[in-house]
């Protein structure tokens, strides 16, 4: 184990798009800036391994200017005012700034049901992250499920590399959908791309795949199999069937990590992180930007780093005219959001034995007849296993109403060794 | 070409392209199982991107590592279901 340490005017936590824009930004206005990121490599979850041409330009500016790039760092502490901790694979550093950007992304909401922890049911991204460093997918027969633009992007994405996807099934209704496609109208850009989408699982591939269907108003009530999974039942107006797969990918749209936030003290509103028009939290060193502060896409993420950034460069005036950009997606955020909201029929789904905390194996039956998630936590230790609730919280916050309180460091579970390597943290634990 | 690593899942050899994540091989190689649950249930991947810990494997002999975020490397031994 060895330490490192650096030393920068701006840390930028998170190396997605929002975490890119925001320190292509703050180091052309002339800051030493410092990027981290618990991936091996930077792009974030959307950009993961490479990504589209837009990707590959932010990667371009990136190396374009003077910019410290730190992966395979999870921070999970913060030991003294500026400074952080990341746990590496080969010790801890210590991160000293005097501005930190939080863009710290989102992970998918995960709803339980029975059979949702049989081995390969996984989440949408969950599947696509794998497929994309490595899995091979070809001629798999793959169900996508649950809820959001993610599960188009992400079928389409197991399509081009041969999955055999049998079909999609999203729980919002088809007049909500019909409405989210008005509603784009007013954005061609983005209802070109969701219509390439769309006719995309209608072709037949070259190679006799077949077609996609997409079925709204529809969602997966049971994942079957002895040891790992092998069909699901699927629920319809009404009407339920079996289909028979090796990969279940269900995900119910985006949560923001605001895990980071909370520990620096930053106000949280509807579960997402405060911040003012430049993108400031509520803690004045502290600015976030991207999925953290709502959940709204790429472009959304982008723009708000690019303003995070300059903002943190104090070019507030230079930042100003990207303002009306943000409003545009942030619009197009609120469509997307109020179309993909989950309907109640899914609070029904789990029965008293399914499982919802996977760490800790707690069911359902255990859950009920507690008023807070921190009262279920001390009589079941639900979300207290080394998720931490990352998992479970989005599904006790829908079925139960209930929000973690507090957040309490480690933020993620790390070695003993990383924590009493670093003097700083033996007086933080004192 | 891409670069291939060889590495080893239970005893079994498994070649990847280099950039590959340790769970992606396990998988390819038709383990599911992963980890034993607190009250025994197989487990395997959830999340892909490090939230979920459900992807906890043995790797050159330290276990709990995470194997979506623990990129391939030639000779390393993973060990699955512990």
């Amino acid at each position: 184990m060895s330490d490192a340490h650096h030393v920068c005017d701006l840390l930028v936590v998170g190396a997605g798009p929002a975490g890119l824009a925001a320190a292509w930004r703050a180091a052309q206005s002339g800051l030493r800036v410092s990027v981290v990121d618990d991936n091996p490599a930077a792009g974030g979850q959307i950009w993961r391994g490479g990504g589209p041409p837009e990707a590959q330009l932010w990667f371009e500016r990136i190396r374009s200017v003077d910019v410290e790039m730190i992966t395979g760092a999870r921070v999970f502490q913060q030991p003294g005012p500026r400074t952080l901790l990341a746990e590496t694979n080969s010790g801890v550093c210590e991160l000293n700034y005097k501005t930190v950007v939080l863009a710290t992304g989102a992970r998918e909401r995960f709803l339980p049901f029975p059979g949702w922890t049989l081995p390969n049911v996984m989440g949408a991204g969950g599947l696509q992250a794998l497929v994309k460093t490595g899995l091979p997918i070809k001629g798999k027969r793959v169900v996508v499920a649950g809820t959001g633009p993610l599960l188009l992007a992400v079928v389409s994405y197991f399509r081009a590399r041969g999955a055999d996807v049998l079909l999609i099934a999203e729980q919002a209704p088809v007049l909500r959908l019909v409405r989210f496609g008005a509603g784009l109208i007013g954005d061609p850009g983005k209802l070109l791309q969701a219509w390439g989408l769309r006719k995309d699982f209608s072709r037949k591939g070259a190679k006799a795949q077949r077609r996609t269907r997409y079925l709204s108003g529809c969602w997966v009530a049971e994942a079957h199999g002895d040891q790992k999974l092998e069909g699901v039942t699927l629920v319809r107006g009404g009407k339920r069937w079996q289909v028979a797969c090796e990969y279940l990918a269900s995900g119910f749209h985006l949560v923001p990590n605001v895990e980071l936030a909370e520990l620096l003290g930053c106000e949280v509103e509807g579960g997402s992180v405060r911040v003012d028009e430049f993108q400031q939290t509520t803690v004045a060193s502290v600015y976030s930007a991207g999925e953290t502060t709502g959940i709204g896409g790429l472009e959304l993420s982008l723009v708000e780093g690019e303003i995070a950034g300059l903002a943190a460069a104090g070019k507030h005036e230079a930042a100003r005219p990207l303002f009306a950009v943000r409003a545009r997606h942030r619009k197009f955020a609120d469509l997307l959001n109020r179309t993909f909201a989950l309907r109640n029929e899914l609070k029904q789904l789990a029965t008293p034995e399914t499982i919802v905390c996977r760490c800790e194996d707690v069911t359902l039956e255990r859950l009920r007849g507690h008023r807070s998630w921190r009262a279920a936590k001390l009589q079941t230790r639900c979300g207290m296993g080394p998720c931490q609730g990352r998992v479970c919280g989005g599904a006790v916050e829908f079925l139960f109403g209930w929000r973690a309180e507090s957040v309490r460091p480690p933020i993620l579970p790390v070695k003993i060794d990383s924590l009493i390597r670093n003097k700083s943290v033996k007086s933080a634990f004192k | 070409m891409p670069e291939i690593v060889t590495l080893v899942v239970n005893g079994v050899s498994v070649e990847m392209p280099a950039g590959s994540m340790v769970a992606a091989a396990i998988l390819k190689t038709g383990t599911y199982a992963f980890r034993r649950s607190v009250t025994g249930e197989s487990r395997g991947p959830l999340c892909g991107m490090g939230i979920c810990f459900e992807c906890r494997v043995t790797i050159d002999n330290e276990p709990h590592c995470r194997s979506c975020q623990t990129l391939c490397r030639n000779g390393m031994d993973v060990r699955t279901d512990e």
